[in-house]
Formats: C-alpha cells, structure tokens, sequence
C-alpha cells in the first residue's frame, strides 16, 4: 500500500489541467537537451559549419546583386535554414515517441491527448528561440552588424513563425514515417529545399526557372523580410513576391499551419483507429 | 455494476484492412485475480489489450474495465488502469526518477505528492540505487520493472502486461515475475498477454487462449494442460528391438497407453508424477541394459495446446517448419 494519497487529482479545472500537462511535456523535453546537451551542438553544427564555410571561405567569391556585404546577405539566411531544419528535428523526436511507446503510454494515462502535440510544439519553439540567439551570437562574432530596435524582433519574431508553421510538418511526418532511421532521411529533403532558396544566393543569379522556383520558397519570404528588418535589405529581386517578402514570410507560415496542422491532428486522432 | 469482473469484453470486432484483429472476442477477468491471455504472434492478444486500455476504438461489441465502458467513458478508465505495453514505453534519457516524477504529474498528483510517490515505487520495484542515472544504461529487467512502475503510479484497479517477458533473460524474467505477484497481493487485477505457457502457467490463475481475433478455450491452467495432455516422458532408443521392452516399461509409470514411433525410435506416454517416473524409468531400462539415446519431460508447448485446440499449428511454428 501507498503511503502516499492516490485519490483523486488536485483540485483544479480543465484548462489548468491542458496547461499543466502540456507544461509537464515541455519539461520533458528541456530535461532531454539538459542531459544531453551535445544534441543541441549537434544541431547547430551544421549551420554554424555554414556560416563559417560560406562567411570565410566562398564569401570572397560571392556577389550581392545590386551591391552590399555578404555577410548582411548570408547571415539572415542561415537562421532561415536553421528554422527550416528544424522540422526535420521535430519529426525525429516524434516518430521516435511513436514507435517507442512512449506516446501510447501518454494516451493510455488521464492526461490531455492535445499536451502530447502542444508541448512537443512550444518544447521546439523554445529551442528555437535557443538555436536563435547562439546562430546570431555566432554571426556578430563574425563582423555581422544587423540594427536593433522593434525591426530586430520583429525579425526574431518571423523566424519564430516560420519554425511555428514547421512544427506541424514534422508532426505529420513523424507521425507518418515508420522510423527513426526514414525521419533521419528527412535531411535528404530539407537540404535542396533549403538551397533553392534565397539563403545562400539570390535567386536573379540563378537560372530563371530555378530562381523563380527559389523566390517562390517559402524560406526565402523570410529571408528577404527579415534582411529588411535586420536594416540590411540587400540583394532583393524585382518579381513580385519579392517586392513583398513582408506580406508573404507573415502568410505562408500560416498557409503552412492551415495546411499541415489539420493533417497533423488527424493523424494523431487516427492512432486510435 | 461490474458483478466481481473487472474487465468483460463481449464480441469485440476490430479489423486492419483485410485482417480481421478481433474478430467476436470475448473475456471475463475476476477482480483481484491475474488472468492470462494466451496466442501467438498475430492472434489478436495486443489488440485486445490496445482496446481495453482505450488505445484503439473497436469497431463492433462492447467492453469495459473496472465497471465503466472503454469506447465512452475513456477518460475515467484511464484514470483506473496501468499499461505495460512489449515496447518498455518509458523515457530513455531521463533518469528512473525523473520518469516516474513525470508520469506522477501527468497522473495529474501535483509536484509534491509525485515526488513522494516516485520514491515509493523505486523503493518498491528495488531501483534506488539506479534512480538517479540514465534509463538508457539499464538492464532489460531493470527497464521492464521501471515500466511496471510507471504503470503503477495510481495504484491503478486494473493491469494490463502485453508480454512483460518477451525478450527478457531468464533471471530477468523471475524478478518481472515477482514484481507481479506483489501487485496481486495489493489487490491488482491484472490482465497478462502472453506466447508462453510456461508464464501464463506460473502466474495465472486462468488463461484465456485466443487465435485469430476469437478466444478459443477459457480454463484455469491446470484444466487446459489436463484437456491437451499435461507432461509427457519421453525415450529414444538406440535399437528397433527394444522398443517393445521400452514401451512396457513406461507404461508401468503412465497416465495412459504410451505412444510408439518405430520409425523415429521414440516411446512417449502422460505422466502426473515426472520425476518420479522419470528416475524410475531410468534405472529399469539401464538395469535391462535397453541403450538408450534420450530420455527427459517434455512440456506441452502452446503449439502442443493450439495444436489440440485448433487442429492447426501456430504460425511460428508453420514458419520455423517451413523453414527446417
């Protein structure tokens, strides 16, 4: 017999209840990076590979269209390309609750089925915030001079958005892919959609059917608006979408969640199935 | 309301695609007693347990657990259930400790009293001294018992073990086992699937047997092993010859007519007494000077059970003959 009294929850509502249970799986999952804090290098290695490699060794090589640094150019990209990964991080950490029991469990216990994908959500959103601050630490250690001000987080607050709309990709897939090893191959994917893209390169320098393709990508809204707000705004195209990479990096995170976050939710519905 | 069952299913049906997972499956569980849920691989067994614990909606019948219906009132089963599923589903970076205070507070028991609870169960389930280390670097019984123990956390009515051996070492085994026997002393009900008759047989006080989505047989082990023939000795011997002398010594120890195989040299008949009949029939064939090959007990496997129940072999066995 338990010496401890079993019966009955504290006393609180619903909503608090939702709440404490989504805080309970955001705990979770900041105790994971907490014991292993080499994860959190791991993901940032690529990137900071990056910015070192295109800052120091093609930067000589590379052109602004229209003049300006690289470096004003490069940087807002590479926390673009660091938001994007992350839906690959996402779908990792998701199918391997799945497939290791560790999400039935949860659905099997009184809690609020919504805590498991909500606190996934905020838990990455957190470390988002994380991966943010060391990328644009990193970027002013490299001679990189954004303007701060209410621009300098409305920018942080764009990319947040973006790794806000990603989520829900990666839930989908995470909860789509039959393993660890298939969300790992994700990478795959997410690299050439990173790429064409206006991260690393304007798209007018790229063939006009890859640079329409580029300056159509999502990331590359985000990109081009928050090299505005960062008080930088080089190497912007003529097209369109370019000229209002504000109005498009604040819609099409949200064409994303309206796309993927009803799939997301369906699909964790229908592990009761 | 739930008339000293605590768990009754009735016609369950649930398919996947063309499979029929349950297919009519019906179960009564005693309160307080563990019961055991025996099949093969892809007889249904976790299916069974996936719609009890409220995993799964069925698609067809009705059930519940600890008196309340699983399809609506989810909810308040959970609030009365534990789960052990064949996937040990606890977290595998956090340490014993922090799983347990996690589930605690999940289990809606606040910081404080998930603090105390989780102490409690360490203690109990004999992890104290690797509570505070990676779950990652445990050992497959270490595991097993921690997710006994997350399981455990409300002292749930009712336990659902969907094969808490498989893969398990034998010492591994004994202490699941153990912990089992302890949660029934406390009152646990407790639902147990599993491929081994030799488990069903240790813990069990009646098993269910189930094959393909339906159950097949429902007796308490002694009356089933009783219906498929209990223990059998078994003598290979060296020379044709001697099978007639070997036949009439084993019947002398027999429950019934032994069988012969002249082809396979091989004399086998029930026994109730084995180890008497075994030294027995040992000593009067090597007085006889009878050579023999192989002499030992068989237990009847649940191929032998499903075999006699269904007329048809379990699948891993077809696979494994297949295979040879």
């Amino acid at each position: 017999m338990s010496a401890v009294d079993l019966t009955g929850p504290a006393a609180h509502g619903r909503v608090y209840w939702v709440l404490a249970d989504c805080w309970n799986v955001v705990r979770r999952g900041l105790t994971h990076y907490r014991r292993q804090p080499v994860n959190i290098a791991w993901q940032l290695g690529f990137p900071i590979l990056s910015v070192l490699l295109y800052g120091y060794v093609f930067g000589s090589a590379m052109k602004v269209p229209g003049g300006g640094d690289y470096k004003d150019f490069l940087m807002p990209g590479m926390f673009v390309m660091t938001m994007a990964f992350g839906f690959v991080n996402t779908a990792t950490l998701v199918v391997h609750d799945s497939t290791k029991g560790v999400i039935d469990r949860f659905r099997s216990m009184p809690m609020a089925s919504s805590a498991v994908v909500a606190g996934r959500g905020v838990t990455d959103l957190l470390v988002a915030c994380a991966e943010l601050a060391i990328m644009m630490l990193t970027a002013l250690a490299m001679g990189w001079r954004p303007e701060g001000g209410w621009g300098f987080l409305a920018a942080f607050g764009l990319l947040l958005w973006l790794r806000f709309a990603l989520i829900w990709i990666g839930v989908w897939l995470g909860l789509l892919v039959p393993n660890p090893e298939a969300a790992g191959g994700l990478f795959a994917v997410a690299f050439p959609l990173t790429m064409i893209s206006s991260t690393f390169v304007a798209p007018q320098l790229m063939p006009d059917w890859l640079g329409g393709v580029a300056a159509w990508n999502p990331i590359s809204s985000t990109a081009a608006a928050t090299r505005g707000l960062f008080g930088t705004p080089v190497g912007g195209g003529d097209s369109w979408v370019e000229q209002h990479a504000l109005l498009m990096a604040g819609v099409w995170p949200l064409v994303l969640t309206a796309v993927f976050l009803p799939l997301a939710v369906r699909r964790f519905q229908r592990l009761s199935r | 309301m739930n008339d000293g069952y605590a768990v009754r299913a009735e016609a369950l049906e649930k398919r996947y695609g063309e499979k029929r997972a349950l297919d009519g499956f019906d179960l009564a569980v005693r309160e307080g007693t563990v019961h055991g849920l025996l099949g093969p691989n892809g007889a249904g067994k976790t299916t069974a347990v996936r719609v009890l614990s409220t995993l799964v909606r069925p698609a067809g019948g009705r059930a519940t657990v600890a008196g309340l219906d699983v399809a609506r009132q989810p909810r308040e089963v959970r609030a009365r259930i534990g789960l052990t599923g064949q996937y040990a589903a606890v977290d595998e970076v956090l340490t014993g400790r922090q799983n347990l205070e996690m589930f605690g507070r999940l289990f809606h028991l606040g910081g404080r009293r998930a603090r105390l609870r989780a102490a409690e169960l360490l203690e109990r389930f004999d992890l104290t001294d690797a509570a505070d280390q990676g779950v990652g670097g445990y050992s497959g019984g270490m595991w097993r018992r921690l997710d006994l123990a997350a399981s455990m956390v409300l002292a749930p009515a009712v336990l659902f073990l969907d094969e808490p051996t498989t893969g398990l070492d034998p010492r591994s085994r004994g202490e699941v086992w153990e912990s089992v026997r302890d949660l029934v002393a406390g009152g646990t009900t407790v639902l147990l699937t599993t491929q081994y008759l030799e488990e069903a047989d240790r813990l069990a006080s009646r098993i269910t047997v189930i094959d393909q989505g339906r159950a097949i047989a429902d007796d308490t082990p002694d009356g089933l092993k009783s219906r498929v023939g209990g223990d059998r000795i078994e003598v290979v011997v060296a020379d044709r010859a001697d099978v007639p002398r070997v036949v009439k010594v084993v019947a002398r120890v027999a429950d019934g007519e032994p069988d012969a195989d002249e082809t396979e040299l091989r004399v086998h008949a029930p026994v109730t007494d084995r180890v008497a009949a075994l030294t027995d029939v040992a000593r009067t064939l090597q007085d006889e000077g009878v050579r023999v090959e192989d002499i030992g007990l068989r237990r009847p496997s649940l191929d032998d059970v499903f075999l006699r129940l269904t007329g048809h072999r379990t699948d891993t066995a077809q696979t494994k003959e297949a295979a040879a």
